[in-house]
């Protein structure tokens, strides 16, 4: 494996290998000194044309814990065109000397672009409404052992819910919950569905209550305000009403579920209750995770000297 | 050094022999330590893992009391990063602070010493230890670093090539 691009690039035995790499770096940060020198002497470029703190932050801490050196460049996106731009930014900063590009952008295909210019590995951190594969692998591994699930999700029942047509997040989490066996329930408006869902193999409900009695995941997408100025949705209150996690809907959850979130909440919209009140939240939990998960993808991109698929 | 199953492996320790070595060593550890109060013995992923078991087995019938193990893996402070594949399944689980205990490191073959130095690297970031030793079944030679064992089963001669593997039904080479 020599990039990141999309949960659809890997295989099972792929997303499984990962996620037990990742034990191993969630094991390096409990350490009292969570830092090993596996990477030492990488350079990781964090290129941000998108503004995102917490997903560069993740980044940034997950390749200092290996070891590696950081580069952070925060571009806004109004100053950068597509084309020959991006182009030169990238051969500027390769010819600095970088080991991986981790890359968010406004467009999907930014990422798979990208590969074309650099001989560097390139983690894809978000392209337009495409993928966002280490959110993915972070939720699948926050599942894991959240629920205890070593072996893969056969027969678990995950409702995904809100912003699906616009979430890079839902398009990723579709693909790597289904791929290791679970039941995948989108619960949106009509509205915030994608106008065909053809090839996803998923059920589809209107209706948040009829589900949500019988989960074992709960993912809550963030709801975003200037979807109300495209008239998609009437109003946060509504939304919220309809579709989000009110005292009433927590009550009706199983004990055992696990609620998650991408971050960053809207509190009082699809998360309406104080996620502190909910056992099952997962929320800081997916965050830490987030690190190890990126510190595995890090690890297995620029230091294992094996590829993905081959024998360890 | 585990690679491949060799055609005709010859047997240079028996069963019984390995377990004689392991239960003098176990008490060349108490001699030299004074006791076994304060000693946590820690197994190299993965073959060093089950001689730790037997060493602590061992300590803890000399002492009567329990002696905690840890279990190691270096690779993210090895070296060759980069050229070897990590082992999934081998995650490290130190159960105590190191801090002013004596740790016995424990593997199954000393080679090169570049694992034991990785190894010692990583004991760094669990504490300070009063002190370090090393404990293996097989000194086989060809050291690439200035590390030499405390505690020996066996002295065997080798030639780089060759392939030692190390089982608690004995130590064969070929």
């Amino acid at each position: 494996m020599k990039h990141l691009l999309s949960i659809g690039d890997l295989s099972v035995a792929d997303i499984q290998r990962l996620m037990e790499l990742t034990d191993h770096m969630a094991e390096v940060n409990q350490r009292p000194i969570p830092k090993v020198p596996a990477l030492r002497g990488k350079t990781v470029v964090n290129l941000f044309f998108e503004d995102s703190t917490r997903t560069r932050t993740s980044f940034d801490t997950a390749a200092k814990r290996l070891s590696a050196d950081t580069m952070n460049f925060a571009v806004a996106s109004s100053s950068v065109n597509k084309g020959e731009s991006l182009r030169d930014t990238i051969e500027t900063i390769a010819a600095m000397g970088a080991d991986a590009f981790v890359v968010r952008h406004k467009s999907s295909g930014a990422a798979l672009q990208i590969t074309n210019w650099t001989s560097a590995a390139v983690v894809n951190a978000g392209d337009g409404w495409h993928q966002h594969p280490t959110q993915a692998l972070l939720d699948c591994y926050t599942i894991r052992v959240g629920l205890g699930r070593r072996d893969g999700f056969d027969g678990l029942r995950i409702a995904i819910v809100g912003d699906i047509k616009h979430s890079r997040v839902a398009r990723s989490d579709v693909q790597a919950f289904t791929a290791l066996g679970a039941q995948v329930t989108l619960v949106a408006p009509p509205t915030l569905l994608p106008p065909s869902l053809d090839g996803w193999p998923v059920d589809v409900s209107h209706d948040l209550d009829s589900v949500i009695g019988d989960l074992d995941v709960l993912y809550l997408l963030r709801v975003q305000r200037e979807r109300m100025d495209e008239a998609l949705l009437p109003s946060m209150r509504e939304y919220s009403t309809m579709y989000g996690l009110t005292p009433r809907r927590a009550a009706a959850l199983s004990p055992h579920t696990l609620v998650m979130h991408p971050g960053p909440m809207n509190r009082g919209v699809e998360m309406a209750v104080d996620p502190a009140d909910l056992p099952g939240s997962m929320i800081l939990h997916q965050v830490s995770n987030g690190v190890a998960v990126r510190m595995a993808v890090l690890f297995h991109l620029l230091g294992s000297g094996s590829d993905l698929r081959g024998e360890a | 050094m585990s690679s491949q199953t060799p055609a005709r492996p010859r047997e240079v320790l028996s069963a019984d022999d390995v377990r004689r070595a392991l239960t003098r060593i176990a008490h060349e550890i108490a001699e030299r330590n004074h006791g076994t109060e304060a000693l946590v013995v820690v197994g190299l992923q993965r073959g060093g893992v089950w001689i730790a078991h037997e060493l602590a087995g061992n300590l803890a019938a000399i002492g009567n009391a329990e002696v905690p193990v840890g279990l190691l893996d270096v690779s993210f402070h090895r070296d060759d990063v980069g050229i070897r594949p990590i082992v999934p399944g081998s995650v490290t689980d130190i159960p105590v602070n190191l801090d002013g205990h004596a740790v016995v490191l424990v593997d199954d073959v000393l080679f090169t010493g570049r694992t034991v130095r990785a190894a010692l690297e990583a004991l760094n970031d669990y504490g300070r230890p009063r002190s370090v030793q090393l404990a293996v079944i097989v000194d086989r030679g060809h050291r690439e670093l200035p590390i030499r064992p405390d505690y020996v089963g066996k002295n065997l001669p080798t030639s780089r090539d060759e392939d030692v593997q190390v089982t608690a039904d004995g130590v064969t080479i070929a």
